[in-house]
């Protein structure tokens, strides 16, 4: 018998009796006998509470994270971290075990919760709605694109090099399905570069900062996609919307993102959550949950999940995506957590990662074999040109208890000798520094290996 | 701005000019000028308006904010379709070991070796659960699963040089299925339900055309009954070439007793958020893997985790495969919600083949108890059930003979329930069931339990006889009562007036 289970042998029969049934089995009767399986699952035999711990601390403890070495891994996901506050609220039952919040007057707390979430989002990226949540940032991407295809009908996405491949690669693979053609705008000295559009685009695809760590000037690109009739969708990167202009101002039709860095854990890649916002315009055409504010029938505030008639379980196949189950309580955690920033806290963190960020930028490039790979404005992560195989580097580095970044040729091979290198609020100037010695002396080394080898 | 008792308030009406919880790290590198970092014309006038608070305000606040909230930790939860069994608490220690937690997606594989491993294993179970061999963790919740699915089969026909256009999907389908076909490009075509609560074989060999690319089905079905006709139903979808897809939404009725693969479904996809006990979170987040048949292997996602058997001594290594040319590419950034993962892994690793064999019997057991208890005299009358057969780990009522002896609906008997502290089931689902019920106790609830809900019941439908008010008002001892549904969509209010 299971922990989980409290039904006792003379219950169980007691309730076969009720039912009118001599057995478990005759509750299973209606299954085809030769569909039955008639052998127990080729699973281990179940363990004690202790020994699933110590199983599962023991496959924690072959894995190296950011707790093990010092780590300027970003690409899509940040060393960011994570305030007690945010554990201690997400881990009560009342948040953590509730199911979406059909019945309302059982739900305000998660109701309420969704509201503050997304006047948040609304704060940070300037676009009027956000919806509750959707999986995380490349398919926030990807549901943009659903957006603009219900939108406009059109056939095609420019979609800029500069945006992660994950959601590049997410985006190709759904569109295939809605039947949507992607094509790629180039990136010249690391920015985005639109070719002219006709009225084939459906929707322009760009991010903020893009994947080399460069602030894309996302004006005037939005304002030709306006000019041709198209959407832009700018995925951002929700820190450094403390500073950059929000992408409501830049004439973004929907701004998304990936949203861990607010709140979340790394979680070798989630659960985090995706953020959704749109121009008023699109209101209707946003997919998954919304909470919108109401009264009760003593004219009480209240809080309900609204414009349901865009949902799957409402409008079924006429309905504007089929999300159902999202990321509540990731998108809660990131309520928190910037409720735990604040006004001014948000400014101050992003500054501080602007500024270690030039700091770090100066400090590589000064190191001999290694220069920057463009010199445009950053916010938090930025490309470095090695002189040196970068797989080698990065394998000296981990020697020193560095992981110096991501390298660039896995999704560019026109960039197999660069690497992006993130900067979070928990990297200081003496890890930073560290990072520029470990880089000196594995470049150098790598440097005189190929000369010998010459 | 509405004016709101102190409960109320949001947390930006909390805040006030100068307060803050957080203090940023030293600035410990030379400071430089911001224009000289970022040029003003790239740069916002306005900080967001985020709210400023103090750290206790904060904790406050959101705790007061979680009262408001019915939780599984606390009440019963019979909501149908949704599997609110119990949450284990390990499963939350575990997924914080900084090991998991602070685990980088992008970390080289050979130093994320854990990881793997575990992901590798649980593939491997949840493959031997559903009897197929192959499977994805990538999809993020059960309707993404399904997007999967759909997209496999789109990959598998066209591969075959095969163009199709429907989907068939049975009238008491979930809501996600028919969408999730309009978004994988495809025509839904709906197939009827006999009067047993079974697929209309009738009905579907007369719309299994050679055009139908698959039949999106759950069994046990929505209604939840196990499908009599599913050898036929399988001869008949094999037989037009079409796929078999299986909505894993109530696999919890039948783990170690029959699988989807012995069935002869292609494709199935598992929600961890239900039988396998991720939180739900107040909707999510979850994770909606899926397990195919060799044929279909050939397109799942990429990446794949893979096992490379270990040489001279060493163990085995644990890898991410790219290089698969016919895949459908990725569905999302990074390998999936691997928190999900250890949880669900803890769980499998808890109960083993006879825990898990055990689950799905108790399931069944407490759903017909449930149904038993609900079956009698002063209940039935007024909610029978939809159909009059043994039921699988969920079951349907209608209350059409309530509306019309009692003048109460199906809603007004969920508010009331809301009064007695217990959720109320799925209600209006499915949409075959006139005023329908759909109950699901699940096998982590106690025979008292499930004796109270049954007299809980019961009481309501008394009172209903006497005052069918007492119910068409209710609730009356939650935080807020009836809310104005209509009023929130026509002038919707989403964010905060600043």
């Amino acid at each position: 018998m299971t922990s989980y289970i409290s039904a006792t042998e003379a219950e169980r029969r007691e309730m076969l009796a009720a039912i009118g049934v001599g057995s478990i089995d005759d509750l299973f009767a209606d299954i085809p006998a030769q569909l039955r399986l008639g052998r127990a699952l080729a699973l281990d035999a179940g363990l004690s509470e202790q020994e699933v711990y110590d199983e599962l601390r023991a496959l924690a403890a072959r894995n190296v994270s950011a707790e093990d070495e010092v780590s300027f891994l970003g690409a899509g996901m940040y060393d960011s971290y994570v305030p007690a506050l945010v554990d201690s609220i997400i881990s009560r039952s009342e948040f953590l075990t509730p199911y979406t919040p059909y019945q309302p007057e059982i739900s305000q707390g998660g109701l309420q919760a969704m509201f503050e979430y997304q006047t948040a989002i609304s704060e940070l990226t300037g676009l009027p709605v956000s919806n509750a949540s959707v999986y995380e940032g490349p398919s926030a991407v990807a549901a943009a694109g659903y957006v603009a295809k219900l939108e406009n009908g059109r056939r095609r996405f420019i979609v800029a090099r500069g945006v992660h491949p994950h959601a590049r690669e997410t985006l190709a693979t759904l569109a295939k399905g809605y039947g949507m053609e992607t094509e790629e705008a180039p990136l010249r000295d690391g920015r985005t570069e639109l070719a002219p559009l006709d009225d084939s685009v459906s929707a322009i695809i760009l991010q903020q900062p893009n994947f080399l760590g460069v602030v894309e000037d996302v004006a005037p690109l939005a304002a030709a996609a306006r000019e041709a009739g198209a959407l832009t969708i700018c995925s951002c990167d929700p820190i450094p919307l403390a500073l950059l202009k929000p992408p409501g101002e830049c004439g973004v039709d929907v701004a998304v993102g990936e949203g861990q860095t607010l709140g979340n854990r790394l979680d070798f890649g989630g659960p985090s959550f995706g953020f959704f916002a749109v121009t008023q315009s699109l209101l209707r055409r946003i997919p998954g949950r919304i909470a919108g504010e109401t009264t009760d029938v003593e004219g009480r505030r209240g809080f309900v999940l609204t414009l349901q008639t865009r949902e799957q379980h409402i409008r079924r196949e006429r309905a504007t995506s089929n999300i159902c189950t999202s990321q509540a309580l990731n998108a809660l955690a990131g309520v928190i957590y910037l409720s735990w920033l604040g006004r001014r806290g948000l400014v101050e963190l992003a500054e501080l990662m602007l500024q270690r960020t030039a700091y770090a930028r100066e400090r590589l490039a000064a190191v001999e074999g290694v220069e920057l790979l463009v010199d445009q404005p950053v916010v938090r992560e930025f490309a470095v040109r090695l002189g040196a195989p970068v797989e080698s580097v990065i394998a000296r580095c981990r020697e020193e208890g560095i992981n110096p970044g991501y390298p660039l040729g896995r999704d560019y091979p026109e960039l197999d000798d660069c690497l992006l290198v993130a900067i979070t609020e928990r990297r200081t100037r003496a890890d930073i520094d560290r990072l520029a010695d470990a880089l000196a002396a594995a470049v150098a080394t790598e440097r005189e290996r190929l000369a010998v080898r010459a | 701005m509405m004016r709101a008792s102190d409960d109320r308030l949001t947390i930006y009406e909390r805040s006030r000019p100068g307060r803050r919880a957080f203090v940023a790290p030293l600035l410990d590198v030379p400071e430089r000028a911001l224009d000289e970092l970022l040029p003003p014309e790239l740069r916002r006038s306005e900080a967001p308006r985020l709210p400023e608070v103090a750290e206790p305000e904060i904790v406050r606040h959101y705790n007061r904010l979680s009262r408001r909230n019915f939780d599984l930790d606390t009440g019963f939860y019979p909501l149908g379709s949704c599997t609110m069994k119990y949450n284990p608490k390990l499963h939350e220690r575990v997924a914080g070991l900084p090991g998991h937690a602070r685990l980088h997606p992008l970390q080289d594989p050979s130093r994320a070796q854990g990881a793997l491993e575990l992901m590798w294993k649980l593939q491997q179970s949840l493959g031997e659960i559903a009897g197929l061999p192959h499977v994805s963790l990538q999809p993020s919740a059960g309707s993404h699963g399904e997007l999967a699915g759909v997209l496999l089969t789109r990959a598998y026909h066209e591969d075959h040089g095969d163009r199709r256009t429907k989907v068939l999907t049975p009238d008491n389908a979930h809501g996600t299925n028919p969408a999730t076909v309009t978004m994988a490009g495809y025509e839904v075509v709906k197939v009827g339900t006999d009067e047993r609560g079974n697929v209309d074989l009738d009905d579907l060999r007369a719309k299994a055309t050679e055009d139908v690319a698959c039949l999106m089905l759950t069994n046990p079905s929505t209604v939840g009954l196990f499908e009599q006709g599913i050898e036929e139903i399988e001869r008949i979808v094999h037989g037009v070439g079409a796929t078999l897809y299986y909505d894993g939404a109530n696999l919890n009725a039948i783990m170690g007793i029959c699988r989807p693969g012995d069935m002869g479904f292609d494709i199935v996809h598992f929600n961890l958020h239900k039988s396998f006990t991720q939180p739900h979170g107040g909707g999510g987040p979850g994770a909606g893997p899926i397990a195919v048949a060799e044929r279909i292997e050939p397109y799942l996602p990429r990446p794949q985790v893979i096992v490379r058997e270990g040489t001279n001594g060493s163990g085995p290594r644990y890898d991410l495969d790219y290089d698969r040319p016919k895949s459908i590419g990725r569905l999302r950034g990074f390998q999936g919600n691997y928190g999900v993962f250890v949880r669900s892994y803890a769980y499998i690793r808890s109960l083993g083949a006879a825990g898990l064999r055990e689950v799905s019997e108790v399931a069944v057991l407490n759903a017909n108890y449930l149904l038993a208890r609900l079956q009698r005299e002063g209940v039935a009358e007024y909610l029978p059930a939809a159909y009059d057969r043994i039921c699988k780990h969920e079951f349907v009522l209608s209350g059409t003979p309530m509306k019309r002896a009692l003048g109460i609906k199906t809603l007004d008997l969920a508010k009331r329930l809301l009064d007695f502290g217990v959720h109320p089931p799925t209600v209006y689902f499915p949409l075959i069931v006139d005023e329908a019920l759909l109950i699901e106790p699940t096998e982590t609830e106690t025979k008292e339990t499930l004796d109270r809900f049954a007299d809980i019941v019961a009481e309501i439908l008394r009172e209903a006889a006497e005052d069918p008010e007492l119910a068409r008002n209710a609730p009356y001892a939650t935080p807020v009562r009836r809310l104005d549904e209509a009023q929130a969509a026509r002038h919707p209010v989403v964010r905060q007036a600043m």
